[in-house]
């Protein structure tokens, strides 16, 4: 069996960017590439970075695709976590308004969804 | 006696039985499993609902793809034991394995979405990923005076992705020749933020709604369909009116895959993306549209990943490591409408780009263009899929993509 490569980041151009005062990786979009720079600090940074302020709703999505994402090496769709983490669409709907899988992809610190071609 | 079970004979799992057969020594058995006795060639669908093809047209028996020397078991999978390495069949025949290929496909699910399957479903609700769908929308559209057209797709992946804005790009084409374009509004709706998802062909197919008049509604993610004020409503609690809605039904995976632990959320099988082998099980490989590949769902990238996965399943059932990586290739004639089509060239890393294919500078069709050629290319294919591609004899393409020929352009 072949070495599974779980964070893709192939062909994307990375370049470095400081984020609440912490050095991190991003790529061309600004999506951070690597799970391990990223901090609740960081989150709440690149949150108000899109208009955003973070409220315990908030952060239980945000937990969850952080968790979910080390278990299973892609982030979250939305299906998955409605259907997973439990937390209605409608509600990340307004949590998240207009792209919620773009946007809590971006907060968490997580390489944006595959929107497949 | 060594046993591969094959699930599910559509274009992936036909093909894969028609290479590998010659390849496998007697030594091996080969079982194939299917419920449903006609093959159909899908990409014929959408020309369905304008008349260009007769239902009749693609449609022939999938026993005839079938090799010599491989058994056709004709039934619905209701179990799969991967722990035991068993299969089980609504008819309660259970089916043993030493290694399996998952090729069951995707299918699209209208249920899925509050209201789809309502008062309107094929009244005034209509999908083209089935032939009751687009046999149904075809008698719709015959007799349609006009009014809002709203094309739509429900949630990603789909099949066929372009699928969608090609009928879009037809039905104008189709309303312009029947003289009453003008009676009509088209309105294209999807949950992505363009178009498309790259960003280069996203530009170009964009400019090609605008050319066409299409109005394009993005970032559209369905909640529900309200069948009495007639409008599609999303999550965030827009509503778009039709009079004729077509759309593309969230798709999913095969059911016997749920509670396996082999699936993700709409039943897609988790491989590794180079080898389709499954991230779970050493003696599975899911392959076309059951897998969870981060590409098109689409007979040419089953196509390309069979080429590279019959020479790893060969060393892989040796003991070998593989040695081939699959890139995500693909390829797609993209039908624009007035007798003209594009042809698109991706994988994983690279997005569609213009240039030519599959002959460096000369092509002789061109990517990301419109040109008559590649129409006639797209109706050619039908011809190629039945006679070579699904009986497994080579085509001269390569199954890697190749840069080749591709020009480097900013979106």
């Amino acid at each position: 069996m072949l070495k599974h490569d779980s964070n893709e980041k192939g062909g994307r151009a990375l370049s470095l960017a400081t984020i609440a005062g912490h050095e991190v990786h991003v790529d061309d979009e600004g999506f951070m590439t690597e799970y391990d720079e990223w901090s609740e600090d960081l989150g709440k940074t690149l949150a108000s970075n899109i208009g955003i302020e973070m409220t315990d709703d908030h952060w239980n999505a945000i937990r969850f695709l952080r968790e979910d994402y080390k278990s299973e090496g892609v982030t979250a769709t939305l299906r998955r976590v409605t259907n997973t983490g439990g937390i209605p669409t409608k509600q990340l709907f307004q949590l998240f308004p207009k792209k919620p899988a773009k946007k809590m992809a971006y907060i968490a610190g997580l390489p944006k969804p595959v929107g497949c071609v | 006696m060594k046993k591969l079970l094959v699930l599910g004979a559509g274009t992936a799992g036909t093909m894969i039985v028609n290479k590998l057969r010659p390849r496998l020594g007697d030594e091996w058995s080969i079982t194939i499993v299917d419920q449903e006795p006609e093959h159909h060639y899908q990409p014929g669908y959408l020309f369905v609902p304008f008349g260009t093809y007769q239902p009749s047209q693609i449609v022939k028996p999938k026993k005839k793809f079938i090799p010599k020397g491989v058994d056709l078991v004709m039934g619905s999978l209701t179990r799969l034991d991967a722990d035991q390495n068993v299969v089980e069949l609504a008819d309660g025949t259970v089916l043993e394995y030493d290694y399996l290929v998952i090729a069951t496909g995707a299918t699209p699910r209208p249920e899925e979405t509050e209201g789809m399957k309502g008062d309107q479903w094929q009244e005034n609700v209509f999908d083209f990923y089935t032939l009751e769908g687009s046999s149904a929308l075809a008698d719709k559209l015959r007799d349609w005076s006009g009014g809002r057209l709203v094309v739509h797709i429900s949630e990603l992946p789909i099949k066929c992705p372009v699928a969608p804005l090609e009928f879009a790009f037809l039905a104008d084409s189709y309303f312009r020749d029947r003289g009453n374009r003008e009676a009509v509004e088209i309105t294209y709706v999807t949950p992505l933020d363009a178009a498309f998802t790259k960003p280069v062909a996203a530009k170009r197919l964009g400019t090609m709604l605008e050319d066409r008049g299409i109005t394009l509604e993005p970032d559209f993610y369905i909640e529900s369909v309200d069948n009495e004020t007639r409008e599609i409503v999303s999550y965030d609690e827009r509503r778009i009116p039709f009079d004729l809605l077509v759309t593309v039904p969230v798709n999913m995976g095969a059911d016997f895959l749920v509670g396996t632990g082999l699936a993700n959320d709409l039943n897609y099988v988790s491989v590794d993306h180079e080898t389709c082998l499954s991230k779970k099980k050493d003696n599975i490989f899911a392959v076309g549209d059951a897998a969870d590949l981060p590409t098109s769902k689409a007979g040419s990238v089953a196509h390309f990943a069979i080429e590279i996965f019959t020479e790893n399943f060969l060393q892989h059932v040796e003991g070998q490591e593989m040695t081939h990586r699959f890139d995500g290739h693909a390829n797609c004639f993209v039908e624009s409408g007035g007798g003209k089509g594009m042809l698109i060239d991706f994988n994983y890393e690279t997005q569609p780009l213009p240039g030519k294919y599959p002959i460096p500078g000369l092509g002789p069709f061109k990517l990301l263009e419109e040109t008559e050629l590649n129409h006639l290319g797209k109706l050619m294919f039908k011809w190629v899929y039945w006679n070579a591609l699904l009986p497994g004899r080579d085509l001269p393409l390569p199954a890697l993509m190749s840069m080749a020929g591709k020009e480097d352009v900013e979106a």
